[in-house]
């Protein structure tokens, strides 16, 4: 089982590869990938010494083009595919149909990965992405319970990446629009959640407030934690009583179902937080490297242990963590 | 610039999005036959649970909506799972008497090499995946409703021939859809004991922010706008563009009337602001059309 994790620059490249990482995945700097931040991802020259420091440690390097292109900039997403063969990296993760046909047709013999935002959660789904561009593996949104995913596994030919660890979409990815409804943009159509320009932060007499778009998304106490500015993290009104909901700002943490994972016959799991930083990814490539080379060796003696279990909450997001839709009664 | 004149967009109504009863379901179509819409869509879309009408059901239905000279339409479910969701699907795809809807990719896999239409949650962005699924058979697709003037324009003009266009023209947004069902969980129960809560929100669970404004609804694993996305006011420019068919959601009430009111409209009977003014005392809450000029979705022009 492949661990693969997040690089949003060089460095946090070169930590995932030091901290244990089988592959580490990147992005272009725009909007052609879904952590289109400012000041984010990567131009070609720190993809290749990013390449060669990865290659040189037998560590594989992915990029991720995983949004949705537009007639108007179509050629931004033709253009980003161009640059990733050309680079030579070991894998591009596609979202959009289209851009999957530009590449298995220009490119037979590049490795392609169905993202995550490509929402496939079946059988039948995972098959017509196979067959149309014979994608070599498939990353599967969060919505499967453990045992729809090795049900999964079992009825699809096409490798199965899982996400294991980080921030946590609670909609299945590639068809949520709450961030344009709010803002005008979502990750299908410019890259980013909540995108940082439109977000407003400001304490007022009533407490600290948050707003996406101008829309008032939580409003806390002062001594409340605050964490990424989703709206399905936020508080509303529900019949007049005041909850989360959709989701508590909460993240993913699959440590304890790791044998179950494996088991399953899952070929990667996948690091979530590009935008993080590279004290983060080292800490969680670490761990994660531990958890599943002791997992491998014994897998029914496998215990999480509890400083693992401490690392992991430092750097969760909401200070709160969450087996997720992995576990049935989430759902 | 040439300009080409097309014909009237043909006005929809999409499948029903919530938990109606049975009965209400059949009243709903038997009122729904006698408006001016030209196509009916058809089927669970939402929940595999909500098993009050069968594909049977709808089959029946189907006969009905075709014996009174409008176009029926299957829709299938928008977020396949489940091995028992599978099946269904496969089971409804097997049947070749109608035109069938797909709103999950699993439904490519059993519709591909007939024809075939793509809702909304079917991501087509773009001219290159426009012509990968007219060559599969798509015969008609619904723009995913995030996307604005400006690329359905662009779509239209570089379609290939044969393949018409659907606009969500009126209802409450989809916009998103979760394993977890949102209705139960806000009422405390496990989505695997729902009690089939949804069913007492005919328009899904309002859902406001700390100051008061409506903001989301909540219907099943759906999540939807709490503002009802209206492009009455932009019916030339649709028509111009050469936009072939306009969605209507249906609502829990007035759906009759909101029908009638885009067909005054479009045969010119009806002046848009007159027409929005009565849209705008029947929708749930308020009335928005951001994502039609790129704006935010909640925005009004």
């Amino acid at each position: 089982m492949e661990l693969v994790c997040p690089a949003g620059n060089l460095p946090m490249l070169k930590a995932a590869v030091d901290h244990g990482a089988d592959a580490v995945y990147i992005g272009f700097r725009d909007d052609t990938n879904a952590r289109h931040f400012a000041g984010l991802n990567f131009n070609d020259k720190q993809i290749r010494e990013g390449l060669h420091y990865a290659h040189d440690h037998k560590v594989k390097v992915f990029v991720a083009i995983n949004t949705y292109a537009q007639p108007n900039g179509w050629e931004r997403w033709t253009a980003a595919v161009d640059r990733a063969v050309d680079l030579g990296v070991n894998a591009i993760i596609l979202a959009d149909m289209g851009v999957l046909d530009y590449a298995a047709n220009r490119y037979p013999h590049v490795n392609l990965h169905l993202s995550v935002q490509g929402s496939a959660t079946n059988p039948a789904a995972i098959r017509f992405m196979h067959r149309h561009f014979g994608i070599k593996r498939v990353v599967v949104p969060r919505v499967l319970s453990l045992a729809q995913v090795a049900h999964l596994i079992e009825e699809t030919p096409v490798p199965v990446e899982i996400f294991g660890f980080g921030s946590l979409c609670v909609m299945v990815e590639g068809r949520c629009l709450l961030s344009s409804y709010a803002c005008g943009q979502s990750p299908n159509t410019y890259g980013a959640c909540s995108p940082a320009a439109h977000v407003e932060w400001r304490d007022t007499a009533q407490g600290q407030e948050t707003r996406l778009g101008g829309v008032l998304i939580e409003r806390r106490s002062l001594n409340e934690p605050a964490g990424y500015p989703t709206l399905c993290k936020g508080r509303y009104d529900v019949a007049g009583e005041l909850r989360h909901a959709i989701e508590e700002p909460t993240s993913l943490n699959t440590l304890d179902i790791l044998p179950g994972i494996l088991a399953a016959g899952v070929s990667a799991i996948k690091i979530e937080g590009r935008q993080r930083s590279t004290r983060y990814v080292a800490q969680v490539a670490q761990v994660w490297r531990e958890a599943i080379d002791a997992c491998q060796r014994n897998p029914d003696a496998f215990r999480p242990k509890d400083s693992w279990h401490q690392i992991l909450a430092q750097v969760s997001e909401g200070a709160q963590t969450t087996i997720g839709p992995y576990h049935r009664p989430w759902h | 610039m040439p300009t080409t004149s097309h014909s009237t967009p043909r006005l929809t109504l999409g499948p029903i999005l919530y938990h109606w009863s049975r009965e209400q379901v059949f009243d709903f179509y038997a009122e729904m036959l006698e408006t001016p819409v030209a196509v009916i869509y058809l089927g669970e879309t939402i929940c595999s649970k909500r098993r009050l009408l069968r594909p049977e059901d709808y089959w029946e239905l189907a006969e009905r909506v075709a014996a009174a000279g409008k176009e029926p339409v299957i829709s299938t479910l928008a977020l396949i799972e489940a091995d028992s969701e599978l099946k269904t699907l496969q089971r409804i795809c097997a049947d070749e008497r109608f035109l069938i809807e797909a709103n999950d990719l699993a439904g490519l896999d059993f519709l591909e090499g007939r024809p075939f239409v793509t809702g909304h949650s079917i991501n087509l962005y773009n001219q290159r995946t426009l012509a990968f699924l007219a060559a599969r058979g798509l015969k008609r697709w619904v723009l995913p409703v995030e996307l604005g003037r400006e690329t359905a324009a662009a779509l239209i003009q570089t379609r290939p021939d044969g393949v018409e266009c659907e606009l969500f023209a009126y209802g409450r947004l989809p916009l998103a859809y979760s394993a977890r069902c949102f209705t139960a969980y806000n009422r405390n129960l496990s989505k695997d004991d729902c009690q089939f809560c949804c069913g007492d929100y005919p328009d899904g669970l309002l859902i406001s922010t700390q100051e008061a404004m409506p903001f989301l609804a909540l219907n099943g694993i759906q999540t939807q706008s709490a503002t009802t996305h209206n492009l009455l006011s932009v019916l030339p420019e649709v028509t111009q563009m050469g936009v072939e068919l306009l969605r209507i959601s249906p609502q829990s009430t007035h759906t009759a009337d909101i029908v009638r009111v885009f067909a005054d409209t479009l045969a010119g009977k009806l002046a848009a602001a007159d027409g929005t003014a009565q849209l705008r005392a029947w929708c749930p809450s308020v009335l928005s059309d951001g994502y039609w000029t790129g704006k935010a979705g909640i925005a009004t022009a």
